[in-house]
């Protein structure tokens, strides 16, 4: 497919691979985003060797995702370059370019919940919720994402809901789990 | 009461059981009923399987309850504490009560795990009163040179617990003989490999075993500067160690001239790493310290040589960290008695999926897996056939049941096709499919493949492919050898531990259960009956009630049959899906 496309073109098509599509929020910025959030983030690590993953931690810390204008900032104030940046952000699992639901539910896809079966119970969630692993809930509730342990392996299955596990999950269990926090979410 | 200490274990798993709730019930009711005992918190002490714990230490005994939900809160305190009067059917272990469940207890050695649910993880003087520091203490009274602790920590015969199974002593001596005005020591706690948790477990109930561990090794190998490499999935792990390193650095273990050594300085830090499991290899873990992405490099040189910014490091993994300071204390020889000729020491396993007790277990190496899963964990779950056991994760392999006397050291463990690793060891019964186990880890060492080597890029995911095809019922002849012929090559064409180990769970279940592969191809059956796709879903009509929730689920309308009236699934529109079988409150859908 490649090889019919002229060069202009061939960039084009290879820049619309790798940048990720603005979503509202990110159109509605730089004005969303208070950039001056990350002033102490930014003095602490500035002049540090190995600086670029614990800046990027950081700023997700900060606004739940990373957003391009951080991205930015952290360029302008420590000269770090950004393809290395977006080069890392897109390598490590932790890391997000698009802003999550309120709660992230973490489904612990490791082997011991596999083996007790956990995937059934992820389809069943993500078939109630009508969205797809990874995404959130149009309501900007829920995000579900699979992760490969959660190291509470003798309680699984297992899922995560901000820092709370619940353990010995069965599919009824679990939805039932999630349409209650929805529904005591949106009133 | 006044002598009356309750403990209760608050590790992750503890925590995620309900311990929390157990810790504030036993506070709120000392408070209220203005009681005079101490209470007092811990890690994991292994026993997963009856968390959340509750340890009761009186005059008369020490009282292990297991289970400890607020009922029995309550009931500990009322006959327990106030009326000094046990309660035999909550004990999991004591040394007053015989407990069914003493046979966990016994068997295990624990050298790794001596302080994990014994002492407060966040008091530097609970570790210090269990002969903690006492090590480093040694070297500086005794004058040890850097040169005598290698050959101890040879003499000891301990093996790199990350998997890998290396010498410690000599891969010190490397990073010793190297000469650098700066050398780094790096303890690997990227735990990665699911299915396992030893290190968690160790870094949250003994955070100060390991940071000795990496003092001792500072002093050994002459480096100044520490770093702990831990996963950001554990924040109580990491919360703990910042804790411990800030008392160890108030006390004075950790600064300049420490321990009246002239001229020994060492300081640690910790980096979290943000989601990738190929960081547990030593290059892609210095790279990611460095702040690039975690892609392995090509040894020679090995980081002994030129490791973080291209000075000597030593990296060892968080088990072998904690052996280090019980070694130095105890004596090589004390540690050497344990284990085989090959394999010395003790080693910690995961023990998790379908068997009774599962948990953490310490035992002496040269065990057999069937003592470990029968002695130890209590057998199968349920009325099931025991089938295989996966250690090693997914650069390891299934050992089927016919092996399990297989001994646990790293030589018999290798001749299976599966690796020691850093200590999963996840149990299968019949019910388990080995097809889908191998796809499963495939499609996590696929995702999990750093994209350098296209062996390891190209080939998982085309191996994933194959797997997923036969697991779904599409299935080839010639699919199994197409397998081999990948595994083969993705082995001999990777440049790290990832790509070399990652065909390891198709080629052992191929070994060993090459009949189940083809009875998904040529039969299009799964024998365990777990693969949905290659499944029946008929009604039981005896327990349908006609409750309509299947019918309501099915996605392509194949079921019907009227309100309380038995329903039928239509096999020609069946999509496999399963949901029916999920829905159904009646156990009325039958798989064959």
């Amino acid at each position: 497919m490649y090889y019919c496309l002229e060069k202009r073109q061939f960039t084009e098509f290879m820049r619309i691979q790798r940048i990720q599509p603005a979503t509202p929020q990110q159109e509605a910025s730089p004005e969303s985003v208070d950039l001056t959030l990350m002033d102490d983030l930014l003095e602490k690590y500035k002049n540090q060797k190995g600086n670029l993953i614990p800046l990027l931690q950081g700023a997700q810390d900060i606004y739940g995702y990373l957003p391009k204008a951080a991205f930015e900032r952290i360029h302008r104030v420590t000269g770090l370059e950004l393809n290395e940046m977006y080069g890392v952000a897109t390598f490590y699992a932790q890391f997000r370019l698009e802003p999550a639901g309120k709660y992230i539910v973490k489904m612990c896809h490791g082997t011991a919940c596999h083996v007790q079966n956990v995937t059934a119970i992820t389809d069943e969630i993500l078939d109630t919720l009508g969205i797809k692993d990874g995404e959130t809930t149009s309501d900007g509730i829920l995000t579900i994402e699979t992760v490969a342990c959660l190291g509470c392996c003798s309680l699984a299955p297992v899922m995560m809901i901000g820092d709370e596990t619940y353990g010995k999950l069965t599919p009824k269990e679990a939805v039932r789990i999630i349409k209650e926090l929805r529904r005591s979410e949106n009133g | 009461m006044g002598n009356t200490k309750v403990i209760v274990g608050l590790g992750s798993c503890g925590i995620a059981a309900g311990a929390n709730k157990t810790y504030n019930e036993f506070q709120r009711i000392m408070t209220t009923d203005k009681l005079g005992f101490e209470l007092k918190k811990t890690s994991c002490i292994g026993m997963c399987y009856r968390e959340p714990l509750v340890e009761i230490i009186d005059d008369s005994g020490t009282y292990l309850y297991g289970e400890v939900n607020l009922e029995r809160v309550e009931d500990i305190i009322d006959k327990h504490i106030k009326k000094f009067s046990p309660i035999p059917e909550y004990i999991v272990q004591s040394d007053k009560y015989p407990s069914k469940d003493q046979a966990f207890f016994d068997g295990q050695v624990k050298i790794s795990l001596r302080n994990c649910g014994h002492i407060d993880p966040e008091s530097i003087e609970e570790y210090e009163a269990r002969d903690g520091y006492e090590a480093i203490r040694k070297i500086a009274r005794e004058k040890l040179s850097p040169e005598s602790v290698i050959q101890q920590v040879l003499d000891s015969g301990i093996r790199g617990r990350g998997g890998g199974g290396f010498p410690t002593g000599l891969k010190w001596r490397f990073a010793h003989n190297n000469q650098s005005d700066k050398k780094y020591v790096i303890c690997n706690a990227d735990e990665g490999d699911p299915g396992a948790f030893m290190d968690r477990s160790i870094l949250e109930g003994d955070p100060h075993g390991v940071l000795e561990g990496m003092i001792i090794c500072g002093y050994t190998i002459g480096a100044s500067e520490g770093y702990i490499y831990c996963r950001a999935e554990y924040p109580l792990a990491i919360k703990r160690l910042n804790l411990a390193i800030k008392q160890a650095r108030e006390k004075g273990y950790l600064g300049k001239n420490l321990f009246g050594i002239k001229g020994f300085h060492f300081d640690l830090k910790i980096k979290e790493g943000a989601g990738a499991f190929v960081c547990g290899e030593e290059t892609a873990l210095i790279a990611s310290i460095e702040g690039a992405r975690g892609m392995p490099r090509r040894r020679p040189p090995f980081p002994a040589e030129a490791g973080l910014w291209k000075h000597p490091t030593n990296i060892n993994n968080v088990e072998t960290f904690i052996n280090i300071p019980w070694i130095i204390h105890q004596g090589p020889q004390a540690y050497a008695q344990y284990g085989t000729e090959k394999s010395k020491g003790t080693k910690v396993f995961a023990l998790t999926g379908k068997i009774r007790h599962g948990g953490l277990v310490e035992v002496p190496m040269g065990i057999t897996i069937k003592d470990i899963i029968y002695k130890l964990g209590g057998g199968i779950t349920g009325d099931n056939k025991f089938k295989a056991v996966q250690l090693g994760g997914p650069s390891g392999g299934c050992i089927p049941e016919y092996l399990s006397h297989t001994r646990v050291d790293y030589e018999s463990v290798n001749a299976t096709g599966a690796i020691m690793g850093s200590g999963g060891m996840v149990v299968m019964d019949e019910t388990t499919c080995v097809v889908d186990i191998a796809k499963f880890f495939l499609d996590f060492t696929q995702k999990e493949s750093c994209g350098k080597c296209t062996f390891c890029r190209l080939g998982t995911k085309r191996m994933l492919e194959i797997l997923t095809r036969i697991t779904e019922g599409e299935g080839r002849e010639g699919d199994i050898e197409m397998l081999e012929q990948l595994a083969e090559t993705i082995k001999d064409s990777s440049l790290c531990g990832l790509g070399q180990t990652a065909p390891n769970p198709v080629l052992t279940t191929l070994k060993y259960f090459r009949d189940e592969y083809e009875a998904h191809i040529r039969d299009r059956k799964c024998p365990a009956l777990s693969c949905k796709k290659l499944l029946t879903y008929t009604v039981i009509e005896e327990k349908c009630t006609g409750c309509t929730v299947c019918a309501k689920g099915c996605p392509v309308d194949a079921i019907e049959g009227e309100r309380k009236q038995i329903h039928h699934i239509d096999q020609d529109l069946c999509i496999q899906c399963g949901v029916c079988y999920t829905r159904c409150k009646f156990d009325a859908i039958k798989l064959s």
